[in-house]
């Protein structure tokens, strides 16, 4: 007999289910229970830099899109810091980086308003460019999918980015940036996540 | 500067894969290129901070956090606890744990759920709490009910509460279910058998445990939640600067 290694193993993972907002967003499931809900203002009000809109679908394999999705989003500030003792400094009061995004059960459209992003360090060296990390969990996701949202405006740190460039087909990478408009004076980037089929949107084991 | 570095990979035999035919609804939400494989950086091994400020007390207690002043949930009652440890075995302090589950008839308060098993005035269904400086956590609910579901023409779900929970990485995140033990339909759920290692189906059974009992009150349930390890930085293959 040899030694024992005594780690434990991680619980494994179970699909969040199609009532995900009764426990994590009561208000979408049509009640009102908490004081207070997470996850609704990423930025905060004195975070610097600009303020921008992200928005878009998830989409299954049949191409429709998945009404009953959660996503979360996790930023850095404009700085390139995260709220987080190992995040790389101090943030604005009141800015957090995280949220709860929730689908329009009609449609599936989502979105969410909250600072663009500062560039962040790569992991051994290099510049990470400005990302939103995104973790989505749904009914039918047998474990939440990890990815990337870029920003189209950052064609310059995009090119220069390790994860990116770690994407060994060149046209995938697309998958990964959100489109630039404007509306009202406010900029919207749109970014639609293929689960599977055309197009399918890289995903990450991180 | 960071004394851990990077999360220990998952276990990739004890998660669900993506595609699992048995579960129908997974057949169209599956990716089918592999993920791609990232050694963590700082927008890995960083995640969400959440206080004491963000959340009330009287969340953790399913039995009254919606019910009128006086009155509580109809059910089983149950406690569940236990403690949330890395794979160190470490505790995980201050980390924010969520549940949400059906009420004692099986039937969930959300505007998308029809099973004709009534809704309990009484009872809303979802909890939060963070754990203490030594990981523990605990709940006061009662035990939800089996329910249907269209999967095949004839799948019934066991009882479970969902549970979501963060450590201190957004790589630890995760979200599973809580079963109880002694369920015969545990082992003819389509969603469990997702899981293909028995071993890590047997981690999603809380124990009954009597030591944790209230007597003449309520009765208890163990369940201990564990996220990934982070390694030693003994050598250097540092996370940040060059």
């Amino acid at each position: 007999m040899a030694q024992s290694l005594n780690y434990l193993k991680e619980t494994p993972s179970q699909t969040a289910g199609p009532y995900v907002h009764i426990g994590l967003a009561p208000g979408a499931a049509g009640f009102d229970i908490y004081t207070q809900e997470l996850g609704w203002d990423i930025a905060g009000p004195n975070a610097k830099g600009e303020r921008i809109r992200v928005e878009g679908l998830v989409i299954d394999g049949t191409g429709s899109p998945i009404k009953d999705v959660m996503l979360e989003a996790w930023q850095a500030n404009a700085a390139g810091v995260y709220a987080h003792p190992e995040g790389g400094g101090d943030v604005e009061e009141g800015f957090r980086g995280w949220g709860r995004v929730i689908t329009d059960f009609a449609t599936g459209e989502w979105g969410f308003d909250t600072v663009k992003p500062g560039r962040t360090p790569g992991r051994n060296v290099g510049t990470q460019a400005p990302h939103i990390n995104l973790w989505i969990v749904a009914r039918g996701i047998n474990l939440g999918l990890n990815t990337r949202v870029y920003f189209e405006d950052e064609a310059e740190a995009n090119a220069a980015d390790p994860v990116l460039n770690l994407i060994e087909w060149e046209r995938r990478r697309a998958t990964l940036i959100a489109k630039r408009t404007e509306r009202d004076g406010t900029p919207v980037y749109r970014f639609e996540i293929r689960i599977q089929g055309e197009d399918e949107t890289v995903f990450f084991d991180i | 500067m960071p004394s851990q570095g990077e999360f220990y990979q998952r276990d990739r035999e004890r998660h669900p894969p993506a595609y699992t035919r048995d579960y129908k609804t997974s057949v169209a939400r599956s990716p089918q290129y592999s993920a791609i494989s990232l050694q963590n950086s700082v927008s890995e091994i960083t995640g969400p901070v959440f206080g004491h400020n963000d959340i009330d007390p009287m969340d953790r207690d399913l039995l009254h956090n919606y019910a009128q002043p006086g009155e509580s949930a109809i059910g089983e009652r149950i406690i569940l606890h236990g403690r949330v440890l890395d794979e160190n075995a470490r505790p995980v302090p201050n980390t924010l744990v969520e549940i949400w589950q059906a009420n004692a008839g099986g039937r969930y308060r959300h505007k998308k759920d029809t099973y004709l098993a009534p809704i309990d005035p009484n009872f809303g269904g979802c909890g939060r709490t963070i754990t203490d400086a030594d990981g523990y956590y605990y709940f006061r609910t009662v035990k939800p009910g089996a329910y249907p579901w269209r999967n095949w023409v004839n799948s019934w779900r066991p009882a479970h509460i969902h549970v979501s929970v963060f450590g201190t990485g957004f790589a630890q995140r995760l979200i599973s279910q809580v079963y109880f033990e002694g369920d015969p339909l545990i082992a003819k759920c389509p969603i469990v058998k997702t899981i293909p290692n028995q071993d890590a189906i047997d981690s999603l059974v809380a124990l009954l445990d009597m030591n944790a009992t209230i007597p003449l009150d309520s009765i208890a349930y163990k369940f201990d939640i564990v996220l990934r390890g982070r390694r030693s930085t003994l050598f250097e293959n540092r996370l940040e600067g060059n």
